[in-house]
């Protein structure tokens, strides 16, 4: 950020952190561009996805069905309540060998992804300038492509199980009678709400989780540049606004973890449920 | 908010992580836990089941009491009787020897009267006869008065 001579205006401070740092060296410029991928998101989403499987696997490891240790309860804990989820929301026990799962590391993934937002705003991304790395976002979920990555993992998941529980051509008949009929006058009609369905969950699931990231690790940003301004009033609201947001963010990175888990198994529950 | 090949990278950790946790952190986890929720039922059957075994010895131990105390009571009961029994036949006895005693002594002393008596007639027959001797000495002949003394002698008996 920091072009010699003069120090960046607030525009340019946020349009930086804004940036992601990508293979193809600048900001990407169009909208959609399948060439590029963003270094920042991938290395901490891998780096986190890796931490949180290492200490599940460490609980896991060690799991006996003696007095349980600290960590292990905690993690029991953690377990249960995912278990005791899928349980509620997906009847076949055989889906939930691999639902359930799914549900336990989209949270605790997403959980530590979003958890990246209480890091100060300008800590990691500092550190990256000493060594030369012009930009760094370290939320991976407030990347778009981050977010609804994993939403699509879930609608692939989804089509998967429509068409194991249903058969390919229950799945078929089903797109094209539901939600109006079997009639063949309705069949596009039911055919298009069913396209629209899927993309309508598909896209404000990433979306919910990508626009409520952004959003708070905007705000933080804001209150850096308050601090920035190096006056009494601007260190004190600095402080007193971080601090508020980001004991208020604690609830956030939770809530949104948790409900893009909850949602994932509803609609993974819903794809075993005939119309 | 730009969307690129980051997507699709993403989507391929996403199910790497998955399928890691389904293989090697889910099944142990769940394992412990149904192992321990298992544990804690039997334990929990095994506690139940003690506690029945101790309020059943409990009823045993008042009711072998009870049996004790009821068969105390009857040796007791038997013991009084035998003794109350033992002591009547002691004073029977008792009574039976005494009346005995009395008996052979007030017999005893009846005889022996009754010899003092006879002895005592003797000897008065005798002093009579004596005395009636010395009085009559000249003018009675004893042959011939033999026949009376003895009549005297036997009225005197």
């Amino acid at each position: 950020m920091a072009t010699a001579g003069h120090a960046p205006t607030s525009s340019e401070y946020i349009v930086h952190h804004l940036t992601q740092l990508n293979t193809s060296g600048h900001a990407q410029e169009s909208v959609i561009d399948w060439s590029i991928l963003n270094i920042d998101t991938l290395f901490y989403s891998v780096l986190i996805g890796a931490i949180s499987l290492y200490f599940l696997w460490r609980a896991a490891s060690k799991a006996t069905s003696g007095v349980p240790g600290r960590f292990q309860s905690a993690v029991e804990i953690l377990v249960e309540m995912v278990a005791d989820q899928a349980k509620g929301i997906v009847h076949s026990a055989e889906s939930r060998k691999f639902v359930a799962p799914l549900a336990l590391t989209v949270f605790v993934w997403i959980f530590l992804m979003n958890a990246m937002d209480l890091l100060p705003v300008d800590l990691l991304p500092r550190i990256g300038e000493m060594f030369g790395i012009p930009y760094m976002r370290v939320v991976a979920t407030a990347d778009l492509n981050g977010a609804l990555g994993m939403s699509i993992g879930v609608l692939l998941v989804c089509i998967y199980y429509n068409i194991k529980i249903k058969g390919a051509k229950g799945w078929i008949h089903e797109l094209f009678t539901a939600p109006f009929g079997n009639h063949p006058l309705l069949y596009p009609v039911n055919f298009i709400m069913q396209m629209i369905e899927f993309l309508a969950k598909t896209i404000s699931h990433g979306m919910r989780l990508f626009g409520n990231m952004y959003a708070g690790e905007l705000v933080f940003m804001l209150i850096a540049l308050l601090g920035g301004t190096a006056t009494v009033m601007g260190f004190v609201g600095h402080v007193v606004a971080g601090t508020v947001w980001a004991i208020f963010h604690i609830l956030i990175i939770t809530l949104q973890a948790f409900i893009f888990m909850m949602l994932a198994l509803v609609y993974i529950g819903q794809a075993h449920e005939s119309h | 908010m730009n969307l690129n090949a980051t997507l699709i990278a993403q989507l391929v950790v996403f199910f790497i992580l998955v399928v890691f946790t389904m293989k090697f952190v889910w099944p142990p986890i769940v394992k412990a836990l149904d192992e321990r929720a298992k544990k804690v039922a039997d334990g929990l059957a095994a506690a139940d089941k003690a506690k029945a075994d101790l309020a059943h010895a409990e009823k045993k131990v008042v009711e072998e009491m009870r049996k004790a105390r009821e068969s105390a009571g009857d040796v007791r009961t038997s013991a009084e009787k035998q003794a109350s029994t033992l002591i009547d036949e002691a004073r029977a006895e008792a009574g039976r020897i005494i009346a005995a005693a009395r008996e052979a002594a007030e017999g005893e002393a009846a005889t022996a009267a009754q010899r003092a008596k006879e002895a005592l007639r003797d000897q008065i027959a005798i002093l009579a006869l004596a005395g009636a001797e010395k009085i009559l000495r000249k003018e009675v002949d004893a042959k011939a008065h033999a026949e009376l003394l003895a009549n005297l002698k036997q009225e005197l008996q």
